[in-house]
């Protein structure tokens, strides 16, 4: 029974869609300043900001695969464990022998398939709560994990360590197989239906259905890219640390801060709005921000502190203007 | 359709009683323990056996709190591990600090409950996310204020409460002051939600926020009250553990999933509204019977960590499919 | 009898547990006609269009799409088979194009990919058939356009599923008079090309402008048919008129009225205006009016729960400024929900525990059953008894009762308050025939001892049986006063605003 039309559009919402250029150039104009404040303008090349760039790949990679879970009203707190099974399988499977690099990384990418797939099941068949179903799911991995190894394991080929370290020129493989793998996402998500339907079962499950998408399909699928992202994240991390362990993943603190650059990108927790581009957005910003607490001389642990209650702000501002709670 | 009208009844009939399933299940897995171990049977099996469980179990109850009210709260584990090591950077082995440091340490939880009630009553954060933030920043704090070696340790008085043992005691031999501490804050938890007005409005608010609101609950200060109920709990905990397992760096991790775990098992809703304060004690009993029968059968640790993340899935996914059978 | 209908509905017959919707109604409509559908709320054209769009399945009769007899198993089928419903709730996608939003779930594929241009173009072929003027652009995401313009691309939907019927439902009630006269002529390009419509609506002035045929719905049961307008009053007294039945207690006499209790001058929000009214000790005011007249708001706002933005309220002569519904409870107000399940219980609490959810709000946080300003908490039994609920004991979960029990809990609630001023809100909605009276003779009990009662309800003998002064609301205001000796065709006629309220 509506008393008063939903669907006047308030003019808030124009700022929330260029909140994430704005936060992008505010950072920006405060790293650069606080350069020049410093008397640290060296620090304002080309290889610098690359190698800014460079310092999150990890965390962009896993980010794009967030993306569409939180783009389909889903979430995935399974991430950083699959990132540290991915690195250990990846690093054990290679064992420094470079025939083994394509076998290890088509199993590894099967792996991460798979986990995805078994989130967006328990999600959609067994109706259990997307908090819950990744965090167990995490649970059981870090389990399985842990009872093989401990400590690092098993060492990756020169030959493999070019994706971490190899360049083109003064930018790094890495970089740009990050921005193709951006791209890529941005092109499915764009252009295709698959990518349609996305935002569809994100913005409105029920009009969704009743068009004819097949809403738990599209579910398993966002799961399923989300999972291989974190995959292909734990495969570069293990070349670019030369090997892997069980604790990489939670270490990097890669489950909130995915979720938290996504969410500062414009991606709305409640689904069926947002993109790559933002949590591309989002992926810089956090970059700079850890930055400028380094050209600020600040302790890691208090950055640790300060970068968790980042996160919360960060959600918080995007949550206080948005009406539907996820719990 | 006629009302059926049943006389006011002066006498309940008097039907037998569900009993939730949680305790049967923690009845069976003493007793297979017992059978693979028959020393557990003794007093000093069993003893040590809630000794080692009253931490977690007094954590499942306090986490109950914020559950039923319809959130979660993934930062118990980071206030355990604060408690322990702020209270051993603090003691510096001078046993009368205990006195001063454990009010310090319950000042502490009181002001992180709020902070984290605030931030997801007015700040409209998902509780997941604000717990899970405020857990980062709290393991931050405990990794800077111990520089990541925690030095000194805790004092005989602080440890008081999670190893002290009364020996001599008829029956049972002995008795853990750690686990009196179980009954008796087990008791209080379960005083404060079933027994007062306050557990009710919980109830309320976790099951029907809207019903609750118009109804003139105060549904932010019912929420942020729970939050601090679990962070209080969360520092006896870490006082219990600490005194029981001593300091060291990582020595909350984990609880706070094992705190939801229990709470599940004991049939706590997980989006809010039913729950008890008995059954995710037993539910904390249940799970630490688990993890002893995996170690009497000889695995090691991490299986805990898929066990558990089974159990966990598998409940929910459970009470979700009894739910839709009920046609709820 | 129109030959070759596009659709025809045979003697549709739909029961819920409880309640009959519909019994043996035909309805039926040709191509390029539009046929105006009238009633009242809960008369059931919503259950109809829902038949008629494969979301529920008749318990007898046919529906038949081209002479062709149709069983939807799925809204999907629907339609696929032509038929478009536009209802008042967009099913929209905010954050997408108006282009994607038209070809959601079928976007035109070229290689594989999504073919984003021949999308624009059919889409904006589309839009050129509706001659609008403020140019809606394909590429508008669907949250920055108003209302009317939202509404314009729900029906571009329709139209390029190539729909052989489309549904309107109350498609005015969120425009201003331009946008309106746009909406009438697209209605005419429509009929125009062929398309069949069904009108739903209680503006008897848009019936008369644009539709060809009328049929009027009441309790479920075709009424009248029309096959030309007729005067609007034919409408409406189709639509009313229904013996009041004699279980409604007897009515306050002048001596009982006491003291003004609460009043409002002047109270605004931003879905109510220019409210001025007064509600006295011992009187009960119903309130009447069509849905998304205001009256649920006007209640809420009196609650705190979404208040005024202006105005003055007192209570007992003293200025209150009620924010919250705490607020207004302390002031000694209480109101019981139009919708139970949603907002009024606590499904999985015991009974007396719903019943004494606001005592304990109020009581001191950590006390139990005992004593405390308001009431004996121990006292809510006799009160449950009082009420007359029937549970097998007050431990049972609020879930397992009626209708009608859960209500008088909820009654038992405030009463443990002794309000000042109760409002209820479709006080007998999903409540059987016997239970209902005992709702009457409870609010009649409570105006007699002092309090004020405030009714808001959907149904017109219910509120001439039950109230002694009625106030008829329309588009966020007060329009008339009535007395209990008004008609139901009176009240309807000023909730439709075909005519102003006579003070009583």
């Amino acid at each position: 029974m509506t008393e008063i039309s939903q669907n006047r559009a308030p003019r808030r919402f124009r700022f929330e869609r260029h909140a994430s250029t704005l936060l992008l150039l505010a950072a920006i104009a405060l790293y650069v300043i606080l350069l020049l404040a410093l008397g640290q303008a060296r620090f304002l090349t080309l290889d610098n900001l690359v190698a800014i760039l460079g310092r999150s790949i990890t965390l962009c990679i896993t980010a794009i695969g967030q993306t569409f879970a939180i783009l389909v009203a889903s979430i995935d707190l399974s991430v950083a464990s699959v990132i540290s099974a991915a690195a250990v399988v990846t690093s054990v499977m290679m064992n420094g022998d470079p025939a083994m690099m394509v076998p290890a990384i088509a199993a590894v990418l099967a792996l991460g398939a798979a986990i995805g797939l078994v989130n967006g099941l328990v999600i959609t068949k067994l109706e259990v709560n997307p908090l819950i179903a990744t965090l167990g799911m995490s649970l059981i991995i870090q389990g399985v994990l842990s009872y093989y190894y401990n400590n690092f394991a098993g060492n990756v080929p020169v030959e493999f360590q070019i994706f971490a370290y190899g360049a083109w020129g003064i930018v790094p493989y890495s970089l740009l197989f990050m921005f193709a793998l951006a791209g890529l996402a941005w092109f499915v998500l764009r252009f295709t239906r698959f990518g349609s339907d996305i935002y569809s079962v994100g913005g409105n499950k029920d009009a969704a259905r009743l068009a004819g998408i097949k809403t738990a399909r599209v579910v398993i699928g966002a799961h399923v890219i989300c999972s291989l992202c974190a995959a292909i994240a734990g495969i570069y991390l293990a070349s670019r640390l030369r090997s892997g362990a069980p604790w990489i993943g939670a270490e990097g603190v890669y489950d909130l801060e995915s979720i938290a650059v996504v969410v500062i990108g414009g991606t709305v927790l409640a689904g069926g709005r947002g993109g790559i581009w933002g949590t591309m957005a989002g992926v810089i910003i956090f970059s700079l921000i850890d930055s400028i607490f380094n050209v600020a001389g600040v302790d890691a642990f208090v950055k640790q502190v300060l970068r968790g209650i980042i996160i919360v702000a960060a959600v918080a501002f995007y949550a206080a203007r948005s009406q539907r709670p996820v719990a | 359709m006629t009302e059926q009208s049943l006389p006011r009844p002066e006498t309940r009939k008097r039907r037998l009683p569900q009993i939730n399933p949680v305790y049967v299940l923690v009845v069976a897995l003493i007793l297979a323990i017992i059978v693979m171990n028959p020393a557990f049977g003794e007093p000093t099996g069993y003893m040590n056996f809630l000794k080692r469980v009253a931490a977690l179990a007094i954590l499942s109850a306090g986490a109950l709190y914020v559950i039923v009210s319809g959130g979660f709260d993934l930062s118990v584990g980071s206030i355990m591990t604060l408690t322990v090591i702020g209270s051993s950077m603090l003691a510096s082995n001078d046993p009368n600090s205990t006195y001063w440091i454990i009010p310090l340490m319950l000042g502490i939880g009181l002001v992180i409950g709020l902070v984290n009630g605030l931030v997801v009553s007015y700040l409209k954060v998902p509780s997941l996310i604000a717990t899970l933030g405020m857990m980062i920043t709290l393991n931050g704090v405990a990794f800077m204020w111990s520089g990541g070696a925690p030095r000194g340790y805790l004092p005989d008085t602080f440890r008081f409460f999670g190893r002290y043992n009364i020996t001599d005691v008829p029956l049972i031999g002995i008795l853990p002051i750690a686990v009196i501490c179980l009954v008796v804050f087990g008791a209080i938890l379960w005083w404060g939600m079933h027994r007062t007005n306050f557990g009710r409005m919980l109830h309320a608010v976790g099951d029907n926020p809207q019903a609750a609101r118009l109804a003139g609950v105060p549904v932010q200060r019912v929420r942020i009250s729970a939050f601090v109920v679990s962070a209080l709990t969360a520092v006896l905990a870490g006082i219990i553990l600490g005194g029981r397992a001593g300091v060291s760096v990582n020595i909350g991790s984990g609880f706070e999933l094992q705190a939801i775990t229990a709470a599940v098992i004991g049939g706590a809703q997980l989006l809010g509204g039913r729950g008890s304060v008995p059954a995710a004690i037993a539910g904390a009993l249940a799970l630490e019977a688990i993890f002893t029968l995996l170690n009497l059968l000889g695995l090691a640790q991490p299986v805990r960590l898929v066990v558990q993340g089974l159990i966990l899935i598998g409940a929910v996914a459970f009470a979700t499919y009894q739910r839709k059978r009920a046609g709820r | 009898m129109i030959e070759a209908p596009v659709f025809e509905m045979q003697a549709i017959s739909k029961s819920f547990p409880g309640v009959r919707a519909l019994h043996e109604v035909s309805f039926a409509c040709g191509k390029g006609e539009v046929h105006a559908l009238c009633g009242e709320n809960g008369a059931g054209k919503s259950t109809l269009i829902k038949i008629l769009s494969g979301v529920y399945r008749p318990d007898s009769g046919a529906v038949l799409i081209d002479g062709t007899e149709q069983h939807f198993g799925h809204p999907q089928e629907a339609l696929l088979a032509g038929i478009s419903v536009i209802y008042q709730e967009f099913s929209l996608l905010p954050e997408r194009s108006v282009a994607q939003n038209l070809f959601l779930g079928r976007e035109p594929l070229r290689n594989g990919l999504i073919d984003n241009g021949a999308m624009i173009a059919e889409t904006r072929r589309v839009l050129e058939l509706f001659g609008v003027r403020h140019g809606i652009a394909p590429e508008t995401l669907v949250a920055d356009l108003d209302v009317a313009s939202q509404q314009m691309v729900e029906i571009a939907k329709a139209i390029s599923l190539n729909a052989k019927v489309i549904v309107m439902d109350e498609p005015t009630a969120a425009l201003n008079e331009a946008e309106c006269d746009v909406l009438f002529a697209l209605v005419d390009r429509l009929r125009a090309s062929g398309t069949a419509i069904v009108y739903i609506t209680h503006r008897m002035r848009e019936v008369a402008r644009i539709a060809d045929r009328v049929t009027v719905l009441k309790d479920g049961e075709v009424t009248a048919r029309f096959d030309q307008v007729p005067a609007p009053e034919m409408i409406v007294r189709a639509m009313v008129g229904r013996d009041i039945s004699e279980y409604y207690p007897e009515p306050a006499t002048p001596d009982e009225i006491g003291a003004d209790i609460l009043t409002v001058s002047g109270g605004a929000n931003h879905a109510v205006h220019d409210i001025d009214l007064t509600l006295r000790a011992g009187e009960i005011v119903g309130f009447a009016g069509l849905q998304g007249a205001g009256r649920t708001a006007l209640a809420m706002a009196l609650f705190g729960a979404l208040p005024f933005t202006a105005g003055r309220v007192t209570i007992d002569g003293r200025p209150l400024d009620i924010r919250t519904p705490r607020d207004a409870i302390r002031a000694g107000i209480g109101m019981l929900p139009g919708d139970r399940k949603a907002s009024g219980l606590v499904l999985m609490q015991s009974v007396r525990d719903n019943g004494m959810l606001t005592a304990r709000s109020f009581a001191r946080l950590l006390g139990g059953n005992g004593a405390n300003r308001f009431i004996d908490l121990s006292g809510m039994d006799a009160l449950l008894d009082r009420m007359r609920v029937r549970a097998p004991s007050y431990e049972q979960e609020m879930r397992f009762l009626s209708g009608g029990n859960q209500q008088k809990a909820i009654v038992a609630r405030w009463l443990a308050l002794k309000p000042k001023v109760l409002i209820f809100i479709e006080p007998t909605r999903g409540i059987d025939v016997d239970a209902k009276a005992s709702i009457y003779h409870l609010m009649r009990d409570l105006a007699r001892a002092g309090t004020a009662v405030m009714m808001v309800s959907s149904d017109l003998p219910e509120i001439l049986g039950a109230s002694d002064r009625i106030l008829v609301m329309r588009d966020g205001r007060i329009v008339g006063e009535f007395g209990r000796s008004a008609s139901e065709a009176e009240l309807m006629l000023a909730a439709t605003g075909e005519a102003a309220g006579v003070a009583a």
